[in-house]
């Protein structure tokens, strides 16, 4: 293998549309295998959830919290951070911001929805601070704090709403009250329109979000830090750049873009805390931040097309009888490919035959 | 008091295999974050087959051959694309479950007969002892078998030292002839077969059922564990009792009518997995005496 020296743009374009043909190839096959029909399975998982354009906004929908997650995570990978405890932030943004509307109802949405969003940012923050302070004060690995933190916070809403939160009038319900009419994110009345589908101002959150961010990390010193401290972490300290400080800065972008998150899916679709207020959109943020080659704006077409494939996975389901888990294939096989993609990207390789096995030779 | 160190021991089996298993893929210097998938695959396999074959012996094998498959999966892309281990290993963990619930959807719900205890002749008649011992399913003897052979394969024999020189510094050995990534690939191949054990044991032993994702971290407690143990066989047994022991404290708290809210008790195992990483980290020289220097590193062969 031999790095290349030069990454045309074609080809950095080209690799995830490669990667989702064959990871939609790959996914035919293992459903031919396990006796589903691979073309109807793929039509209800690619084709059916987009059908009547009340769906594209459902599409947006559920993008959303992918949108926000991911693009915070992009900063930690650029770092070289591996934050794969998206999920529990995400939950502790649920529980900071489901905290201040439940104490709050009286307030008005001028004051409220605000409070809200910074609590939520603060849960989140709150929750990834406690892997990035261990890594940095004691070495610790971040990736197995990050995740049994997840499993902590899963089981902290799991308690909160089946227990100090929970609704006297909920008929034993596990779900907190409702929150105030001031304290929900509304959806959208589109012009000439109308609604579109569950379509709600988180939406266009999300996406000035990344937009922010993509502006931070291209054209700020502090985004010049971050992609320094993850390629070259040498020559970053050699700049004056500290390592401790990058690592807590990008775990706290991460966290409060994962907190955020789980303040606007809570408040924009649920209304109310309840046990599971995520499915797994931490982890399947991770995919969508490669997806999007860990760009901000391409994280935006990266959360569309993995919301896809999640209605599809909802869609399947209702259909074709298939577990939900399903979608998990597409996203492990998608992910494989993706990173195969940039082992192909950013180096030539020569396929040589030396006696009986295969190299990869450098040229 | 004997029924409850039965049962702190038949919960750390699993961990047993699957850290057991790491430690021997991480000691060839490769970081394979997929346990959970791998052990998953092995779970649902060894259900499926033990209830078409009737036998959960049968089902011990077919945990194997999934584990190690899965396992293969992770090499072809980690070792032979030099993929990022980190990113792969979690992209093997998403694709395992996910096709775990696939092949799993049509056993839900079904149940197997267990793995029948084997009593060892005489030893089992030590009193307390005996019984507590010699009086357990092939896997409970399997695991101890597996930490002594491995003990003994990486200080005594030839291979051992040369998987440990691929871990260490894999250009040296390179350099030496070694075929670094043939060696990675049969330690990631046997990481994965012993997680694939350690996730059939869950169906066939511990809970007779398949349900998606039943594994619920145990792969990432078992990944927790090899630091733990700092990459030392026996001190995976050790850990993995331990851990099985603060699962069980949990079970039987509740149990008993703590009034602690059960959920706070289920967040022990992960909690104590995060103060015993800290506590090992502290200790720098610990931490580093048999951390392989090549951990998670790109090799690239005829650079």
């Amino acid at each position: 293998m031999t790095p290349r020296k030069h990454i045309p743009l074609s080809r950095t374009l080209l690799t995830p549309v490669v990667s989702i043909v064959l990871t939609l190839i790959l996914g035919a096959m293992i459903f031919g295998l396990l006796d589903y029909n691979p073309l109807s399975a793929l039509y209800e998982f690619f084709v059916a959830p987009i059908s009547r354009p009340d769906q594209i906004g459902d599409l947006f929908v559920k993008a959303c919290p992918l949108i926000i997650t991911a693009t915070g995570l992009v900063f930690c990978y650029r770092a070289n951070i591996w934050n794969i405890g998206a999920e529990g932030q995400l939950i502790f943004g649920a529980i900071f911001s489901g905290g201040a509307a439940l104490a709050f109802p009286d307030w008005p949405a001028l004051i409220l929805l605000p409070t809200m969003v910074l609590a939520g940012m603060i849960g989140g923050i709150f929750w990834a601070m406690i892997p990035a302070l261990l890594k940095v004060r004691f070495n610790t690995n971040e990736i197995l704090v990050s995740l049994m933190l997840t499993y902590v916070a899963a089981l902290s809403i799991d308690w909160l709403v089946r227990g100090p939160w929970r609704d006297p009038l909920s008929f034993g319900f596990p779900l907190t009250k409702m929150y105030s009419d001031a304290a929900l994110i509304h959806r959208i009345d589109v012009p000439f329109v109308g609604m579109l589908g569950q379509l709600h101002w988180g939406v266009v959150g999300a996406l000035i979000f990344s937009c922010v961010a993509a502006f931070l990390l291209s054209r700020t010193i502090l985004g010049f830090q971050i992609k320094v401290m993850g390629d070259a972490p040498r020559a970053g300290r050699f700049a004056g750049f500290n390592p401790h400080v990058t690592t807590i800065g990008v775990m706290a972008i991460a966290g409060g873009a994962a907190g955020l998150a789980g303040m606007v899916e809570v408040s924009a679709s649920m209304g109310q805390l309840q046990p599971n207020v995520s499915f797994g959109y931490g982890f399947t943020a991770i995919i969508v931040a490669f997806l999007a080659r860990l760009n901000p704006l391409g994280v935006i077409f990266a959360g569309l097309i993995v919301a896809l494939a999640e209605l599809g996975g909802d869609n399947a389901q209702i259909v074709l009888g298939m577990p939900k888990v399903v979608t998990g294939v597409f996203k492990g096989i998608l992910l494989f490919m993706l990173l195969a993609g940039e082992t192909f990207n950013r180096y030539h390789i020569q396929w040589q035959r030396t006696g009986n096995k295969l190299n990869l030779k450098e040229k | 008091m004997e029924a409850l160190i039965l049962t702190v021991l038949l919960t750390s089996v699993p961990l047993i295999f699957a850290a057991s298993g790491e430690l021997i893929t991480e000691r060839s210097g490769v970081l394979n974050l997929g346990v959970e998938g791998m052990m998953l695959m092995g779970a649902v396999s060894a259900f499926a087959a033990s209830s078409i074959f009737g036998s959960p012996y049968v089902g011990i094998l077919a945990g194997a051959v999934a584990g190690a498959l899965t396992a293969a999966v992770f090499a072809v892309f980690a070792l032979g694309l030099a993929t990022n281990q980190v990113a792969t290993g979690l992209a093997l963990t998403i694709f395992g479950t996910g096709l775990s619930g696939l092949v799993g959807a049509p056993f839900v719900g079904g149940t197997i007969d267990g793995l029948p205890t084997l009593a060892i002749p005489l030893l089992v008649d030590i009193p307390v002892l005996g019984n507590l011992l010699f009086n357990h399913d092939i896997m409970v003897y399997l695991s101890i078998g597996f930490i002594v052979i491995i003990a003994w394969f990486l200080t005594q024999t030839r291979a051992g030292l040369v998987l440990r020189a691929v871990g260490n510094s894999h250009d040296s050995a390179h350099a030496l002839g070694y075929q670094v990534l043939l060696v990675r690939f049969y330690a990631v191949s046997f990481g994965g077969m012993m997680a694939g054990l350690g996730g059939a044991y869950l169906p066939l032993v511990l809970t007779p059922h398949w349900s998606e994702g039943m594994t619920a971290g145990r792969g990432w407690i078992a990944l927790a564990l090899v630091v733990f143990a700092s990459w030392l066989p026996s001190r995976i047994l050790i850990g993995a009792l331990l851990f099985g022991g603060i699962t069980i404290m949990q079970l039987a708290g509740q149990a008993r009518g703590w009034t602690i809210p059960p959920q706070l008790l289920s967040m022990l195992p992960y909690i104590a997995t995060i103060v015993v990483l800290v506590i090992i980290a502290r200790n720098r020289e610990f931490a580093r005496a048999n951390s392989p220097a090549c951990l998670g590193q790109i090799f690239i062969q005829n650079k």
